[in-house]
Parts: structure tokens; C-alpha cells; sequence
């Protein structure tokens, strides 16, 4: 059973003579409780998929989808329908945590506010509780002293808490979290994931994980979808994607990943992928990490096909499953 | 042979300080990695290093002079031997200028803009993959990676021998990071430079450091030689720090150490070990004597119950 299925999603954006076209046919789909994770380096567009799911974009934007559906109800995304979805049925936990909250406003009055949607007839007094308890859940400790302080006087990690909290709140059937733990250290950045852990174990709601990160990724999700310049190049089980990648971006982009801990050559260069994403709005016609691709040939100028490795998971190349 | 000394340096913003006693020695034709998270210091230390940030304690020692005891004159000499590769390139390009100008800036400044130093600069500029069409554009026409290197070559007009690098490659994408890494080790091995490596990032210290030295709230706590100390870190902090980072293996997971609590602030650091109250290996006596850094070879860690880091555990180690 899912939760969500996109079909075809494109984006483009129409501006003074030329359009761009950010997102160019991509495909997701997340189960009941399944963990996904949007992986993708910049201009990938795995921030636009996100954004566009929650009714985001600009108003520049022309969004269209083949079909969309979540929870059981089909979505018009060209009428921006998702958008309805945000703060009740969708959450999002946002990069930059001191953005993400409002500087005039208490913790505890920004929490019970979030609710407020959710939770039209609550009193305040129960929305309080409610947003005091969830806030001690995620790891803030001295919650009930802590709701009327501002955010300026929480510590960035204590803030990202904050914000999942928010999150937690609306009781979402999604949760979108975009680089979660990018603006924080790496050992507060471990106290986040295992924030993110437990509530996995613990809620039943899916998340859609957006990082640069395959690390965080392979830490926190059951499946992945891999970008690049707007389309998904190859997508299934964490374990199958990260151990044998289809794509050739995928393993190009595997192979950039540093392990400091294995025996290496210090002679030998680090692994790179020349070159640059291309300019979306003069997109090749054919596959698009072409121009980067070592196994390039001549049918790459033409688009390719999707296609099924041997178990099941689709991939977008000309090259035949190994 | 040495390219740089820190001898037990101390930085003070008002009353904070920022540096409590920190000593470093960079080796000619190494790459010295600084570790530890945000506040702990060590961008201070950097721009100590380059004279951005004066000394309240503490001496610097370049190429065997140290810098209080040389004239005003001589000083500017030796620190125009050490160059700044800035955290934000962006931030350090001015808008309003050619990459051609941007070159050629340094060079002006200092009064030895010459033909024979600007076509120099620009073969330089090719040789590192800043073509000259590259050249008559400006910052924001630039990708992240050709900014770096816009700034790296302005790093390099001044001939130094020490290149320190803050975050090089923070904010720039994996698939391009290797490029910058690999250049920044050919130029090392062809000018015969030195770099003193400053990250957040173990993934990167770990593959391009030769030695490594980590910080925790304005002190050293290890240092050593990188793989040694990435294999079998002797401070529980450095331990807990290795452990944190995100792997691609699974299997390595179930290790992780989880640190309670954040880093303290600095203007008020705890008694006795600056870790003990996140150290999970805290005993009575580390709330109340400092420790010191102790030498055994090549390594240095500050801690009273240092973990093994040999096959042969001594009896000490275990008696904590």
C-alpha cells in the first residue's frame, strides 16, 4: 500500500524569453511507513521534488504530473491541490533551523501555534501539554522551562530539535526532512539521527529524507531515489543502490565517497566526475549525465530507456543490466 | 625540518578565551589536518597563524624566526610567507571584479605587479584549468569549484611557502571536492608547499593529511599521524568524533558512540578535563586535575585514561 505515488512530475520555470526545465519526468513512489531518501547533488532538483510536494514553488512555476495520488486521493499538482496537504498531512523539517523559526515568538508559542491547524477546537492549555511533551520526547531537556525561552537562547542542535518537534506536532503521514543534519557538527549531527531513529521506530509516518548525504541516507532510509540535473537516474533498496549501482552517475558518484578509515595509496587521486551539470535550460536531448558519463557511446545522444536490473529496480541507460 | 611553530598560543576575545595554550608544528612539505567542531577554536588559530588575529599568549615561529623577536619589517616578510585560502570564496572575491583584475590583485598590492609576475600569474592560472575565456568573467559567473581556484591562485601570487586552507571544500558538491583536493596536492609536491588543512570534514582529513591534531574547546586534545589515530584513537573525544561520522558501511554502525550534551561554552569551561562532563569514560579524578598532552612517539593525547591504541595494553590503561 502507498502513501504516495508521483507519476511523470515536471517543473519548469518560464522567465524573461527562455523556460528551464528543473525536474524533467520524475517518478516516487513511498510506502506506509517506508523511509525514502532523495539523493542528489546541487542542481539536482531534489529540493524542487520536496518543494513542489508541499505547494512551495514559485509562482513562476508550471508543475504538471501524469499522476499524483497520496493517501488514496489523487492530487492535481498543476492546481497546486498539495499545498492543502502542508502542516496537517505533511511536515517538513527544514535545513537551516534558526530560519525556520521566528525570532519574536517563544518555543512554546510557536508550538502550540503549528497544532492550531491540525487541532481546531484544543485549548491552548492542551496544545501547551501536547507541545511540552513531544519537546522532552526529542531529547530537550528541562522542556517545560525551555517553552518560554526564545530561539535565540537554544544551541543549533537544541533549534533542529525544536523544529522536529514542530513537526511531530501536526502528527503528519509525512515527514520531509531537507539536510537535516547538514548545518550542525558531526557529534551533534549523531544525536539528531538518533532523534530521527527512535521516531522512526516509533511513529507511523513515512519520511522523505532530501540530502547530498548518502551517508545520512544509508543511515536513515529503506529506499532511495538518485537525481541528477532533474531526473532520476536509478532508484530502489538502500542496500542494493549504495553495493551495486546500475547508473553509471550513481557509481561515479559512489566512488567519490571517501572511506578515511580504509587503507588507501596516498599517491593516488581521489575520485572525480569532470565536468559540470548542464544549464537546465539548454538541456541535452538525449541522456542527460551524458556529457559526464565514462561510458558514453553513440546512442546516448538519443534518450534512454528504463530499464529493470535483475531485481526489479529501475534504472535510466542505454547500458545493458550487469 | 620545520615550516611553522605554534608554541602554546593564547587567543582572547575580551574575556573569552578562544585559545587556551595551543602548540603546533607544521613539517616543510606536509599536510597538517586541524579537526573539531564549530567553537572550539580552530579557525581562531588560523588566523593567528596568518596575523589576522594577534597573540594574547604564546609565540609563532616561521621558517625558524619567531615573529616577536624580528623587526617590524622582517616580520611582514615571513608572514607574507604564509597564505589564507578563505572558508567562502565567494565571500572573498569581490563582485565588482574581472577574474583578470582578481589575479592581478595581490600582485598590485603589494607593489610587484610586472608584466613578467602577471603573465606568470596567468600561466599559473591555466596550468590549475582557469582558461582565458575564464578570465574576463566575473565571481558570480563562476562555479564553486573555479572560484576556489580563482582563490587559491591569488593565494599563490605571493610565492608562500604555507598555505593555510580553512573548509576548502565546505559547500562544494563530493563529485567535484576530489578535483580541488587532487590540485591542491600536485601544487603541493610541484611549489614545495606545506598546508595546514582546517575541516570539519573526517572524511577529507583522513584521506589528505599526513598528521592530524584535534581540537575540543580551545585545546588540543591527540594529535598524531593520521592513520595511526584514525585507526586507534587515544582520546575518547577523538573516538567519539570518528565514530559519529556518516559511513556508506553498514556494518560499522552499531559502534557509534553518541555524545550527551554539547559543546560547553568557552567563557566558562568546565573544571578539571574540558570533556569530562561528555566523556563516557569519566572518572572522579577528570572533574578535577587538567590533563596535560603526553608524548609517546609520535603521538600526543591529553587525557588521563587514554584508550589503547597498541596490541599491548599497559596497566594503567586498564586501571582507569
Amino acid at each position: 500500500m502507498t502513501l504516495l505515488t508521483i507519476e511523470n512530475l515536471n517543473v519548469s520555470y518560464r522567465g524573461s524569453g527562455r523556460s528551464a526545465h528543473i525536474l524533467d519526468g520524475v517518478d516516487i513512489e513511498i510506502g506506509h511507513g517506508q523511509s525514502v531518501g532523495l539523493a542528489g547533488e546541487s542542481g539536482s532538483g531534489k529540493s524542487t521534488v520536496a518543494f513542489a510536494l508541499l505547494g512551495l514553488l514559485a509562482d513562476n512555476a508550471e508543475v504538471s504530473a501524469a499522476y499524483a495520488a497520496f493517501d488514496g486521493r489523487t492530487q492535481d499538482f498543476a492546481a497546486r491541490e498539495t499545498a492543502s496537504l502542508r502542516g496537517a498531512d505533511i511536515a517538513m523539517i527544514f535545513q537551516d533551523p534558526m530560519t525556520a523559526l521566528n525570532p519574536m515568538f517563544t518555543i512554546g508559542t510557536q508550538l502550540v501555534d503549528i497544532q492550531r491547524r491540525r487541532f481546531q477546537k484544543a485549548s491552548r492549555k492542551a496544545l501547551w501539554a501536547r507541545a511540552e511533551a513531544v519537546l522532552a520526547d526529542v531529547g530537550v531537556q528541562d522542556a517545560a522551562a525551555r517553552m518560554h525561552r526564545y530561539p535565540h537562547e537554544f544551541s543549533g542542535g537544541m533549534r533542529q530539535r525544536v523544529v522536529i518537534a514542530m513537526a511531530l506536532l501536526v502528527e503528519p503521514k509525512l515527514l520531509i526532512a531537507d539536510e537535516p543534519t547538514t548545518a550542525l557538527d558531526a557529534t551533534i549531527e549523531a544525536q539528531v539521527v538518533d532523534v530521527l531513529h527512535r521516531l522512526r521506530q516509533r511513529t507511523s509516518a513515512s519520511m522523505l529524507v532530501v540530502s547530498h548525504s548518502m551517508g545520512l541516507i544509508a543511515e536513515l532510509c529503506d529506499s532511495v531515489v538518485v537525481m541528477y540535473a532533474g531526473t532520476v537516474v536509478e532508484s530502489g533498496k538502500v542496500a542494493d543502490v549504495l553495493h551495486r549501482p546500475r547508473h553509471p552517475y550513481t557509481r561515479a558518484l559512489l566512488a567519490c565517497e571517501i572511506d578515511p578509515f580504509a587503507a588507501f595509496d596516498p599517491s593516488q587521486d581521489l575520485a572525480t566526475i569532470p565536468g559540470n551539470v548542464p544549464d537546465p535550460s539548454r538541456r541535452p536531448k538525449g541522456c542527460i549525465f551524458a556529457g559526464r558519463c565514462p561510458a558514453r557511446h553513440d546512442r546516448c545522444s538519443e534518450k534512454p530507456p528504463q530499464r529493470h536490473a535483475g531485481d526489479g529496480r529501475p534504472y535510466a541507460c542505454w547500458l545493458e543490466a550487469a | 625540518m620545520t615550516a611553522l611553530t605554534l608554541k602554546d598560543a593564547v587567543i582572547r576575545y575580551d574575556r573569552l578565551t578562544a585559545v587556551d595554550g595551543v602548540s603546533l608544528e607544521l613539517r616543510r612539505g606536509e599536510t597538517l589536518g586541524l579537526v573539531g567542531e564549530s567553537g572550539c577554536g580552530k579557525s581562531s588559530v588560523a588566523r593567528a597563524i596568518v596575523g589576522l588575529q594577534p597573540l594574547a599568549g604564546g609565540t609563532l615561529t616561521i621558517e625558524g624566526e619567531t615573529l616577536q623577536d624580528v623587526s617590524n619589517q622582517r616580520r611582514q616578510a615571513l608572514q607574507r610567507k604564509i597564505q589564507l585560502l578563505f572558508q567562502d570564496p565567494a565571500a572573498s572575491l569581490s563582485p565588482r571584479m574581472t577574474v583578470r583584475s582578481l589575479l592581478a590583485e595581490p600582485l598590485k598590492i603589494r607593489g610587484t605587479y610586472t608584466p613578467e609576475s602577471r603573465a606568470r600569474i596567468v600561466d599559473l592560472a591555466e596550468s590549475i584549468g582557469l582558461g582565458e575565456q575564464l578570465l574576463s568573467r566575473y565571481p558570480h559567473q563562476l562555479s564553486g569549484g573555479q572560484a576556489r581556484r580563482v582563490a587559491l591562485v591569488r593565494a599563490l601570487a605571493a610565492e608562500p611557502s604555507i598555505i593555510v586552507a580553512d573548509e576548502p571544500t565546505a559547500g562544494l558538491d563530493i563529485s567535484v571536492q576530489g578535483e580541488l583536493l587532487n590540485l591542491l596536492r600536485a601544487l603541493r609536491d610541484r611549489l614545495g608547499l606545506s598546508y595546514l588543512l582546517i575541516s570539519h570534514n573526517l572524511n577529507v582529513v583522513g584521506r589528505v593529511t599526513d598528521r592530524v591534531a584535534v581540537m575540543y574547546l580551545g585545546q588540543i586534545v591527540e594529535s598524531g599521524p593520521t592513520a595511526a589515530l584514525f585507526r586507534a584513537p587515544a582520546h575518547p573525544y577523538t573516538q567519539a568524533l570518528l565514530s559519529a561520522n556518516l559511513t556508506l558501511d553498514v556494518s560499522r554502525r552499531r559502534e557509534r558512540i553518541v555524545l550527551s550534551g554539547e559543546l560547553p561554552s568557552p567563557s566558562n569551561p568546565p573544571s578539571g578535563c574540558r570533556f569530562h562532563r561528555r566523556c563516557p569514560l569519566a572518572q572522579p579524578k577528570c572533574a578535577v586535575d587538567v590533563p596535560t598532552l603526553q608524548a609517546s612517539g609520535e603521538r600526543s593525547v591529553a587525557c588521563h585514561f587514554p584508550l589503547a591504541t597498541a596490541p599491548v595494553v599497559t596497566p594503567q590503561a586498564i586501571a582507569g
